[in-house]
């Protein structure tokens, strides 16, 4: 197909019941993140604990559009995406906790959320880890004959690793369904983007290898949801692989605890423009798909749902001691 | 009875696993073509560049796209040119394929062979003649696998392929070629985890792997004629590890020796003697004697190369030391 940078195939344009759908997923994780942290700060949620406070358009956008068994993979920041993609809420947080009634048992913990039902196939601590799983799962489904699309996000960070040009390069090789989708956040871990490369735009670098991409607005769901519609249909038709740049604002600190002075703080009026939940609303209460009270009704709702996850996590116990031993290999 | 190689023994049983089963595939580097050691030969032309994919020379990608085919149904076969180059994979099989199952609660499995081979005496130098399996055994997750001649590649890949966990198969870049026969109707495959008694003896033990397998047993032969009875064990798996057969050896002849081609230091040997000190130390007459290679890295000079590497007179002054 013809390489366009800069550009995606559209469609997906939202109504009052996507709206709603994106709005409700976006408050669920702002809510369950937003309750992480002091859950994080006492002790109750174990290990690094990356936030996507302001980042969540781009998981709602992008996961609530992919069937179950329409395979995402993700990286260290990964709650959002699992949440969006369906994990239920009180195993993620029990997984948080290390909880034997965790999606992965208490063992893998927030870098490693898997939930197969719902075709999460994982999270990674290692940064652009799994890039090229997603090829491989893409490519099993082509030579399996179902040929599904596959998602794998990463971060702007990523894009300077080796593993990303190779994983580049073998999905356009072999024309996989790839989605490769960026939260260009600004910061590789402590440092701003502009320390670390001269390309100015991760999307620069899907040209070169001849990968259609797009730089899009990460936080306005109305624009992820439209630039993913495009690239699922035509990845879902067997076409691809498709890079998608959302430029997005972290609103918390690298993980829970940083230093986090690197960051310039935001204001609040800077924020309110930048809010994916806030501008959403904005969006439909002018499109008359629902007025503010109808968001505060959802945000009530997603804080009672994340009040009943610590109370699920909470309740369960910490597994079993043989775990370890019994899981290290599969039988 | 028929003749073979070690190379062709892999390509054969390869054939035999994708004939089998359409979800076993086959990645690498110049895979299609047969690979330098032609131990892919003849796999594309029967089963297409589908299942048998050339890659670039991109070994840590080639390897996450395995583990990620594997996670997605596929029984996926990388073949890593040479050991030395797993160092540029190492992430993607350590830090993914080891631990999918583990972290995912036993929700994932990666049904996966790594094929590489290693070794010295090719004048390969420092960066394609290592031995690195000791590596490998230190990854909960992982098997590993060390066939030292065709009846083993026979035996023993099967199994590997049809394994659920990761799997590395290390091979030996000297035994490719090395001519041998084997039964008409074919090697049956053996499970993971048992060595080989290759020669019976009573005086002391030798533990040996990969190519010092054939130098123990010619160095057995030659106590054997001082008097001096040998056995002679190839564990064939280093995980699982069939320490219960080694143990159970030492135990009868009190003296154990073991040989490998890496270097001592940290080598595979030194978990063999540790393991088996703890389960029969009263049982030692003497002191473990390790045989592998010298503290540095491989030399080009063919003087040098072949003054490193362990062999027959290495594994006899390691039996004198035993015998005390």
């Amino acid at each position: 197909m013809a390489v366009e940078t800069g550009r995606h195939p559209g469609g997906g344009e939202l109504d009052a019941v996507v709206a709603q759908r994106l709005l409700t997923t976006m408050w669920r994780i702002r809510a369950f993140e937003e309750r992480l942290e002091p859950l994080k700060r006492s002790g109750t949620v174990h290990g690094l604990t990356h936030l996507s406070i302001g980042q969540e358009a781009v998981a709602a956008g992008v996961c609530t559009q992919l069937a179950d068994d329409e395979p995402v993979y993700s990286n260290h920041r990964a709650n959002g995406h699992a949440l969006a993609k369906g994990v239920d809420m009180g195993r993620l947080l029990a997984e948080l906790m290390g909880r034997a009634d965790g999606c992965c048992r208490g063992l893998g913990g927030s870098m490693h959320v898997v939930d197969l039902a719902h075709g999460f196939l994982g999270a990674t601590g290692v940064v652009g880890g799994n890039l090229p799983l997603a090829v491989g799962s893409a490519l099993a489904g082509r030579l399996l004959g179902h040929g599904r699309p596959v998602v794998v996000f990463f971060g702007d960070g990523a894009a300077q690793a080796g593993i990303f040009a190779e994983s580049l390069n073998l999905a356009s090789l072999w024309r996989v369904p790839v989605v490769f989708v960026c939260e260009n956040n600004g910061f590789a871990e402590f440092t701003p983007r502009s320390a670390h490369t001269r390309v100015a735009r991760v999307s620069d670098l899907a040209a070169p290898f001849h990968v259609a991409a797009a730089t899009i607005d990460g936080n306005d769901v109305a624009e992820v949801h439209r630039a993913v519609a495009g690239m699922l249909a035509e990845a879902r038709a067997g076409r691809g692989p498709f890079l998608l740049e959302c430029l997005t604002q972290r609103l918390s600190g690298h993980y829970v605890g940083d230093p986090g002075g690197y960051r310039t703080a935001l204001g609040d009026e800077a924020w309110r423009s930048k809010d994916p939940i806030e501008r959403l609303v904005r969006r439909a209460v002018a499109s008359g798909w629902f007025d503010e009270a109808a968001s505060r009704t959802v945000e009530a709702a997603a804080r009672g749902e994340v009040e009943a996850a610590v109370a699920f996590a909470s309740a369960s116990p910490f597994p079993d001691p043989g775990l370890p031993a019994e899981l290290t290999y599969a039988r | 009875m028929a003749e073979t190689t070690y190379a062709a023994t892999v390509a054969a049983t390869l054939a035999a696993a994708m004939r089998a089963d359409e979800r076993v595939v086959v990645f690498g580097e110049d895979v299609a073509l047969g690979g330098p050691y032609l131990t892919t030969k003849g796999l594309a032309e029967e089963f297409g560049t589908d299942r048998v994919v050339n890659t670039p020379i991109s070994e840590a990608a080639i390897c996450g796209v395995a583990v990620g085919a594997a996670q997605s149904g596929l029984r996926p076969v990388v073949e890593v040119m040479f050991v030395d180059f797993l160092t540029l994979a190492l992430d993607q099989l350590v830090n993914g394929a080891a631990k999918a199952h583990f972290m995912s609660g036993g929700q994932l499995a990666v049904p996966m062979v790594l094929r590489t081979q290693g070794g010295a005496g090719q004048r390969g130098a420092a960066q394609h003649s290592q031995s690195l399996e000791s590596w490998l055994v230190h990854v909960p997750g992982l098997k590993v696998v060390v066939p030292s001649c065709a009846r083993e590649v026979a035996a023993l890949l099967p199994t590997a392929l049809a394994d659920p966990n990761p799997v590395v198969v290390v091979e030996s870049k000297t035994l490719y070629f090395r001519r041998e026969t084997l039964p008409d109707g074919g090697v049956e495959p053996e499970p993971l985890g048992r060595a080989r008694v290759l020669r019976r003896g009573s005086d002391v033990t030798v533990v040996a792997t990969s190519r010092m397998v054939h130098d123990a047993l010619e160095a057995a032969a030659e106590l054997g004629a001082q008097g001096v009875e040998a056995e002679v064990i190839d564990p064939r798996t280093l995980v699982p590890l069939d320490l219960p057969a080694i143990a159970g050896s030492v135990a009868r002849t009190g003296r154990l020796v073991v040989a490998h081609e890496a270097v001592r230091q940290g080598g595979f040997g030194a978990e063999i003697a540790a393991q088996v000190q703890e389960a029969c130390f009263y049982d030692l007459d003497a002191p473990i004697a390790r045989v592998g290679a010298p503290f540095t890295p491989v030399p080009l000079s063919p003087a040098l190369e072949d003054a490193y590497l362990p062999g027959v007179a290495g594994i006899l002054a390691g039996v004198r030391s035993v015998l005390g």
